[in-house]
């Protein structure tokens, strides 16, 4: 894993953005940009990271960076990829270049996930950066396939009836795995150092490579700005977020949470599970917890750990 | 004038649009099979197989990806081709804005095909119509011949720094994609001397860092639209020179517009495609019986050529405007919309009258052309217009 003192103090994601105070996808932003190795072109999907970095005259990347639409940074990244190969044997541009495709969950996990799909199954050289906070965040909050059993969001409401969101989240880590591609993760930016490492090594990765990092949001998962990194770290400390890779098929489990602790600490700080601590659903905690513990199971099998 | 000494070769539309490519030394095709189109896609795929072009063809899961990814690729100063129809424009709607937003030179051909609901897999320009304006330069061919030179000129219009517009060139489902003609090629070298290497001097670098596609609020938006309606503007210009350089090399002439017998018809039938050849056609068999009859046929429908057409209906008393689409609940179809716009605007006083014909690859057959020049005759004659919209061959 890379440390401190190896990491370029040069900032190629800038301060003076728009995105809201403790936002994790500025963080998330800033950390992936440290991994880079050489010429990069970064093609952004409509979301919280673009709209907010890049108002017209101002921008905050020091890198090339592309946005077209919503569902379709895979396939922009796609075309770059296969453009860059045709110039190379024209003899127009003799460089390699770096292509890292950037989603939110929206993006990624439901509208731009055919896209994805399919610049998977080609096989283009280029990484994947779904940042995920779990929520359509730039539209004002609605429910997505990342959202989380229970949270409330404005489509997903904490009603008198239904609890927010009935569906559990979908696994994107299972699903980009399936393609069958060379590497596959997820991370959270309060394990920087494995976050970075992740990056890094989907760049070198000849083929596509997916990094699935958690993001975390005051205003969409609702707590203080203060709190990004603890929920970050809680997340992965209770379970909830597995740390792990898929490198050429085999699964490893990077951070061994050994004394987890229960997912009522993750859900307690976010006000989008305050309602779900009414004694009447009490049984949709459980629901989340046994999740979670199935979940982890699930993954740790893969990683063939035993980690009760 | 040296005329070109390349070959004729029995090419389809879809195959004469695929050679042409083949010759364009394009970088990148990013492409998506859909009937009628599917033989271009296929076509190239045998080229990129057998080795016989260098092209980076990228088989995408969707048009709209297919459009995206001609996006990314253009953007970093690749040349770029795709194909499509109907559906596939439609799912790709957004992204033509995109392109012509982002000023991407792409060039797509397109076997116009009608939309669904109902599924139909015929000719209709419904699909092209549909993106009327998404801001690309829209050219119909009426043959196979004309979809091959179009073709080519098609890269060096849409490349020309004053215009940097995609370009669509259209050509009918079936009548003209599955159809073999004869098709006058040029020599490889020639079209290469015609069209040299894309030479992008604003594109994304990766050791230039900029930023493109930044969100414009209203305080810049209307600016970027503002740009390109001058870029389409420039590009009548641009296509004007483009077919002199290209009548240099082969002989053949091209225009915004193509007409035939209009200098002393008194009325005159406009359509766009390959209904023209039948009106051509029934028009020479009048004019020999005496009748004063001609056609319009404008190449280019985007930039509109109003300049051209208000000259070619000079003489005229009326002209009947045919549409292969419907725009449902507008006075006319789209093609006669804009014609009775330019003719209004000038100030001139010929009739005109609309005929929705051909939809979901309905015939229109020489007797229908006829009865349409005779009732554009007794227009001119009478003046006075009937029926301001005639469906043509449609159970009422």
């Amino acid at each position: 894993m890379v440390a401190l003192k190896e990491l370029t103090t040069e900032e190629l994601f800038t301060s003076g953005h728009r995105l809201c105070a403790g936002c994790g996808a500025g963080t998330n932003m800033r950390m992936a940009l440290k991994a880079l190795r050489g010429p990069t072109i970064i093609v952004n999907a409509t979301g919280c990271v673009e709209v907010a970095s890049t108002i017209y005259p101002y921008t905050a990347w020091k890198v090339s960076w592309v946005h077209v639409t919503f569902e379709n940074a895979a396939a922009v990244a796609s075309g770059i990829e296969a453009a860059y190969k045709a110039l190379r044997k024209r003899g127009a541009y003799d460089k390699h270049v770096d292509i890292i495709a950037i989603g939110g969950d929206g993006g990624t996990f439901d509208i731009g996930l055919q896209a994805l799909s399919g610049a998977l199954e080609r096989g283009h050289d280029f990484l994947y950066i779904c940042y995920d906070n779990e929520a359509y965040m730039n539209t004002g909050i609605q429910r997505s396939g990342a959202t989380p059993h229970g949270a409330s969001t404005t489509t997903s409401p904490a009603g008198k009836k239904i609890p927010g969101k009935p569906e559990f989240k979908k696994d994107l880590i299972g699903i980009c795995a399936a393609h069958g591609i060379e590497y596959v993760a997820t991370a959270s930016p309060a394990y920087w150092n494995d976050y970075i490492t992740k990056v890094r090594k989907g760049l070198e990765v000849e083929g596509p490579a997916v990094v699935h990092v958690f993001s975390p949001c005051p205003l969409g998962q609702r707590f203080d700005p203060s709190e990004s990194i603890k929920v970050a770290r809680l997340a992965v400390q209770t379970r909830y977020w597995p740390v792990y890779e898929v490198e050429n098929g085999k699964y490893k489990l990077n951070i061994k949470v050994r004394k987890p602790k229960p997912v009522i600490e993750f859900l307690k700080i976010q006000r989008r599970f305050r309602h779900l601590f009414q004694p009447q659903f009490k049984h949709e905690l459980d629901a989340i917890q046994r999740w979670v513990d199935e979940n982890w199971r699930r993954i740790t099998r893969l990683c063939g750990e035993e980690i009760p | 004038m040296k005329p070109s000494m390349g070959k004729i070769i029995g090419l389809t539309g879809d195959e004469a649009i695929a050679y042409a490519v083949k010759q364009c030394n394009v970088d990148v095709v990013a492409a998506y099979p859909i009937t009628p189109q599917t033989i271009m896609v296929e076509a190239f795929s045998q080229y990129v197989h057998d080795g016989e072009v260098d092209t980076e063809f990228i088989c995408v899961e969707s048009e709209h990806s297919a459009m995206s990814a001609c996006i990314g690729a253009s953007l970093v100063g690749a040349r770029v081709f795709t194909a499509t129809a109907s559906q596939g424009l439609a799912l790709m709607h957004e992204m033509l804005y995109a392109a012509s937003g982002l000023r991407c030179p792409i060039v797509m051909g397109i076997a116009n095909r009608a939309l669904s609901a109902p599924l139909n897999i015929h000719c209709d320009h419904s699909d092209m119509m549909g993106s009327r304006d998404s801001c690309w330069v829209q050219i119909y061919a009426e043959n196979a011949q004309e979809a091959y030179d179009w073709i080519i000129q098609a890269f060096k219009i849409a490349e020309d720094p004053r215009v940097l517009l995609p370009v669509a060139v259209n050509i009918d489902g079936f009548i003209l994609s599955h159809s073999m003609e004869g098709v006058n090629t040029l020599e490889d070298d020639e079209v290469k001397g015609f069209l040299s290497t894309r030479k992008a001097d604003l594109k994304v670098d990766p050791d230039k860092p900029i930023t493109v596609g930044a969100v414009c609020l209203p305080d810049y938006y209307f600016e970027v639209k503002r740009q390109q309606v001058e870029a389409m503007k420039e590009a009548s210009e641009v296509i004007r020179e483009v077919n002199k350089a290209f009548e240099a090399l082969t002989g053949r002439r091209y225009s915004l517009i193509d007409t035939y017998g209009v200098e002393d018809a008194e009325a005159a039938i406009m359509c766009l495609g390959s209904t023209a050849g039948t009106a051509k056609a029934v028009a020479r068999k009048l004019r020999e019986e005496g009748l004063k009859v001609g056609v319009i046929k404008p190449w280019v429908y985007r930039p509109f050529p109003t300049e051209e057409i208000v000259k070619a209906t000079k003489g005229l008393k009326a002209l009947a405007v045919l549409d292969r689409a419907c725009s449902f609940g507008a006075p006319y179809g789209a093609l006669c919309s804009d014609v009775a716009s330019a003719l209004y605007s000038s100030g001139k006083t010929t009739k005109i009258f609309n005929g929705i014909y051909g939809l979901g690859g309905r015939d229109m057959t020489p007797s229908q052309v006829e009865d349409i020049f005779k009732d554009a005759l007794k227009a001119a004659e009478t003046g006075v217009v009937e029926e301001p919209v005639k469906f043509i061959g449609v159970r009422e």
